[in-house]
Order: C-alpha cells, then sequence, then structure tokens
C-alpha cells in the first residue's frame, strides 16, 4: 500500500530512492564525504553509511553554512541523495538543495522520521507537494 | 509570501538560470523564517572567501557561477596577504586555489576588498537594509550603526547580492529589535576589556539582544570588540551600549566574571580581529615606539585603511612588526597549530577552534610587552 504525506516545497523536482532516515540533525560540511556520499562524522548514528541516491531523512541542517556547498559538490560528484525530506529545514540545506537541484520538502503532516521506514522505497514529488511512502 | 511583478520575472528565469535559482533562494528563506516580502538592500558583504574555509567544495560552486551582482558588494578576509603570502609561510598550492576564488568573486562583479570591517570602507547608512554575513559586521552595522541585517551565511548573502534583496524577517523588522536583557557592569572597562567583556557575556545571552548599563560609554572600536566577542560566543546580532527598555531580566557582573586574561609563552602574537582601525594603529604604534619585536607580532587590517595609514605602517613595520591585509589570524592557514596570543574576545574562542591553536588572551599593552620581551 503507498500512502501520500503532503508537505511544504523548499526545492522543486521529483526524486526516488531507498530511504536513510535519522532523528540526528546533519552537517554536510565535515559530516559526509562529497567524493563518496558516504556519512564521515564519527559521532553521528549514521556514520559509514551512503547516502547515494537516497531518500534522506532527517530533522534539520546544522553547522557551517559551507555545507550547502558540499552538497553541490557531492551533486556535482554524482553521490547526492536523489532528495531529501526535514522536519523543519533552515537555510543551510535549503540552500544547498536550491543549487544543487536536490528535492527538498518539510512540514510534513507526519513527522517524517516516524512515518518513513529506513530502507523502504520512498518517491519525494516537490512539483505538487507530496511524498509517497510504503505501508 | 508576497513577490511584485519583477521578483515573479526573476523567479520565472526572465534574467536568466542563476538570477533564478538565487531568487528561489531567497524565496525559500522568507518562507521557512516568515518573511511577508523581499526589501531592497543597499549592500552585500560575504563570507566564505578563505580557501581554507569554503575549500574545493565553495570553490567548485564559483566556477560554475555567472552573472553579476546588482549591489555593491564587499567580501571577508581570504586566507593570505595577496602581496605577503611568501613571508606568511603560506605553500604555493592555496595560493593557486585562493586566487581563482578571488578571480571568481571579481568576474560576479564583486570588490575584493577582503575585510570583516567593510563599515570602514563603505558605512551603510542608518535604517538601511544590508546582506552581510561577517558575524562581528553584522553587529557593528546593526548595533553602532543602526542598519539592519540577518546573520546570513555566505551562500545566502551572496544570492542578496545577485538579486539586490532580501526577505524581510528577523533583524530587519522592528519587533525583534527590542532588548530582552541588561547587562550591568559597575565598574570602569577599557579596550580590551570590552572584547573580554563580549566573550563572557556572548555564552550567557547566546541569540538574545542585550543592553549595557555602562561606567563610561565605549568607543567605535570597543564597541566592535564588545560585538565581535558576543557573536562568536553566542549569537549575538543587535545589542545596545545604553539602556533604552526595561527588560524584566538583569544581570550584573563582577570584574572577576571578566577575569580571563593570561599570559603564556606564545610562538606569535597576533593583533587585529576584527581589522584594525586607524586609531587602533596609532595605540600599537605608540605602544611599540622605541621597542624591537623579539616574538612574530602580526597585525590584520583592511587593505583600505593600510592605504590611508601608510606613515603609521612604516612606523609600526620598523620596530620588526608585520602588518597584513585581506587576512586575519582566523582564516589563515598561517596561524594553525601555534600558541597564540591575542588582545580579541573573538579570537579567543576561534583560535582554538578554527586553528586548533593553543590562544590566550591580554590586553593590547600585555600583548606588545611580550612581542618585545621574549
Amino acid at each position: 500500500m503507498l500512502k501520500r504525506i503532503k508537505g511544504r516545497i523548499i526545492s522543486k523536482g521529483i526524486g526516488e530512492g531507498d530511504a536513510v532516515v535519522t532523528s540526528q540533525p546533519l552537517s554536510f560540511l565535515g559530516g559526509v564525504d562529497p567524493k563518496r556520499g558516504v556519512i564521515i562524522d564519527l559521532k553521528h548514528e549514521l556514520y559509514g553509511v551512503s547516502i547515494v541516491g537516497s531518500v534522506l531523512a532527517f530533522p534539520q541542517g546544522k553547522g557551517s553554512t559551507v555545507g550547502s556547498y558540499v552538497m553541490y559538490q557531492l551533486k556535482r560528484n554524482g553521490k547526492a541523495p536523489a532528495a531529501i525530506v526535514n522536519a523543519s529545514s533552515e537555510t543551510i540545506i535549503a540552500v544547498g538543495a536550491i543549487i544543487s537541484n536536490i528535492p527538498l520538502i518539510d512540514r510534513l503532516d507526519v513527522d517524517p522520521i516516524d512515518a518513513i521506514k529506513p530502507g523502504s522505497h520512498v518517491l519525494v514529488n516537490c512539483v505538487d507537494g507530496f511524498i509517497e511512502v510504503e505501508t | 509570501m508576497h513577490l511584485n511583478r519583477n521578483d515573479e520575472d526573476i523567479l520565472a528565469g526572465e534574467l536568466g538560470a542563476v538570477k533564478q535559482k538565487a531568487m528561489e533562494i531567497l524565496v525559500a528563506l522568507g518562507d521557512i523564517y516568515g518573511a511577508e516580502r523581499l526589501v531592497p538592500i543597499e549592500s552585500a558583504q560575504i563570507a566564505g572567501v578563505s580557501y581554507k574555509t569554503i575549500g574545493d567544495a565553495g570553490l567548485e560552486y564559483l566556477t560554475d557561477l555567472t552573472g553579476s551582482v546588482t549591489v555593491p558588494t564587499m567580501l571577508n578576509p581570504m586566507g593570505m596577504d595577496r602581496y605577503k603570502w611568501r613571508q606568511m609561510g603560506i605553500d604555493e598550492l592555496f595560493v593557486e586555489k585562493q586566487l581563482a576564488i578571488i578571480r571568481k568573486y571579481e568576474m560576479l562583479g564583486i570588490d575584493a576588498q577582503c575585510t570583516c570591517t567593510p563599515y570602514y570602507v563603505n558605512a551603510p547608512r542608518k535604517g538601511s537594509h544590508l546582506s552581510w554575513s561577517e558575524s562581528s559586521a553584522v553587529s557593528y552595522a546593526n548595533s553602532v550603526l543602526g542598519a539592519r541585517t540577518n546573520r546570513e551565511g555566505g551562500p545566502s548573502a551572496l544570492a542578496a547580492a545577485l538579486v539586490g534583496k532580501t526577505p524581510e524577517y528577523g533583524y530587519h523588522l522592528d519587533k525583534n529589535r527590542v532588548p530582552d536583557i541588561t547587562i550591568k557592569t559597575d565598574f570602569p572597562l577599557q579596550g580590551a576589556d570590552f572584547g573580554a567583556l563580549g566573550y563572557v557575556v556572548g555564552k550567557i545571552v547566546h541569540s538574545r539582544v542585550p543592553q549595557f548599563s555602562f561606567v563610561t560609554q565605549p568607543n567605535d572600536d570597543e564597541l566592535k570588540a564588545l560585538g565581535a566577542g558576543m557573536a562568536a560566543t553566542g549569537a549575538v546580532a543587535l545589542y545596545y551600549s545604553e539602556r533604552r527598555a526595561k527588560p524584566s531580566e538583569t544581570l550584573e557582573l563582577s570584574r572577576s566574571d571578566l577575569d580571563i586574561y593570561s599570559s603564556s609563552e606564545p610562538d606569535a602574537v597576533v593583533l587585529g580581529c576584527p581589522h584594525c582601525s586607524r586609531s587602533e594603529l596609532t595605540e600599537i604604534a605608540r605602544l611599540l615606539d622605541g621597542h624591537t619585536v623579539k616574538r612574530p607580532l602580526w597585525i590584520c587590517t583592511s587593505r583600505f585603511v593600510a592605504d590611508r595609514c601608510r606613515s603609521l605602517i612604516t612606523r609600526i613595520e620598523e620596530t620588526g612588526a608585520n602588518v597584513i591585509c585581506d587576512t586575519c589570524m582566523i582564516v589563515s592557514p598561517a596561524f594553525e597549530k601555534r600558541r597564540l596570543m591575542v588582545n580579541s574576545g573573538k579570537a579567543l574562542e576561534y583560535g582554538p577552534s578554527l586553528c586548533n591553536s593553543h590562544t590566550v588572551m591580554g590586553t593590547t599593552a600585555d600583548c606588545i610587552n611580550i612581542a618585545c620581551n621574549a
């Protein structure tokens, strides 16, 4: 069964992939290797996990605003996530997603960290403003 | 958010893909932070200039960017003095990447004055809206000059520079510019003491709007040091140096609360965080007169101020000290993994965290004394 959840479009586009989910905020600068698309923050619960082609769900960004440029670098290297879902976006992730053409949605009707099962297939539609998850 | 016809055209891509992306950023930020409209800005100031800070990620982004800024725009310090980099021990690969970053910014029509004190070059008018990203300059613009800017990141300030507007939220609005805590000091403060006060108060008030009650009113250099300290240890973007309102909370500090000065055996003494004004250079020259520097002493200022203070700089450098421009101790690789002595609350905070350097703070006179008596 597919379930549709509405949200707010921050960066336009459509992307789909397998979900990588965390309840911890994420810093792209120093937290993600732009060459491999792997989380390298030793203190993060997703340490060692690849985000390449995924639908990456996390509450919000943190750290340096240079993180926006790291997202751009990931995209250029073909290692970016297919789409991002935030609980509530802030400047770093919003700017990074827009300049990198990564679809980004936030403020879903339900908490995305609960609604999205890790590893499940997710569609993020940032043209009409919803995500589709398996239930 | 309400967009006018012109904003809508930019968003639709009628002025090209770069401005379209920039407008998408401004609209997204406006939506996230609840702005009702965009306001025109008088100028922009962009952080994320040193190759040490933005690395290949930033360089790649800038390399792909085309177009031109639409308002006067300046840059934060880069990783080296553009002429004295050899003397600073900067390696050639870094120099090459750094100059590539500067060239890219210049191609966007940006004035490559690299300084954390852009207000010495071109002071914003009272009440004007800005999009500045250097945190100490944001504090100075809001608190000393009465302009209005949020603490922007480099990428969002660049987007604002390209469009010439910023979303109206945060410190652009009167309702967010009201002091909400009073900080009282009943003892005299002078010079670097204000940087120490900023260092201490920033940790306490985080991102609130403090108002101060002083025994004597600080001068502009002291206000600069105070704001820089609070912006580094906290996220203070606006403060008042005299009482304005009646916040319910008052915090009284004693002299011992500010007891953060110490001395050690530094391998370099660095002054000019934020970049020195003419009056600070005058004070340093006076303190150095008749002495010879025995420990490396670096003094950071903007090229704009340096060009107008040639005789002062000659006097300073005759003692063996080095005046460097375009750069600073925080964003240059030259000051990493060292033992530093500074006269700045901001540098005391960032020396360890961003330069991995053991850092101690003293007054300007203490610093010069240590530099001249190895």
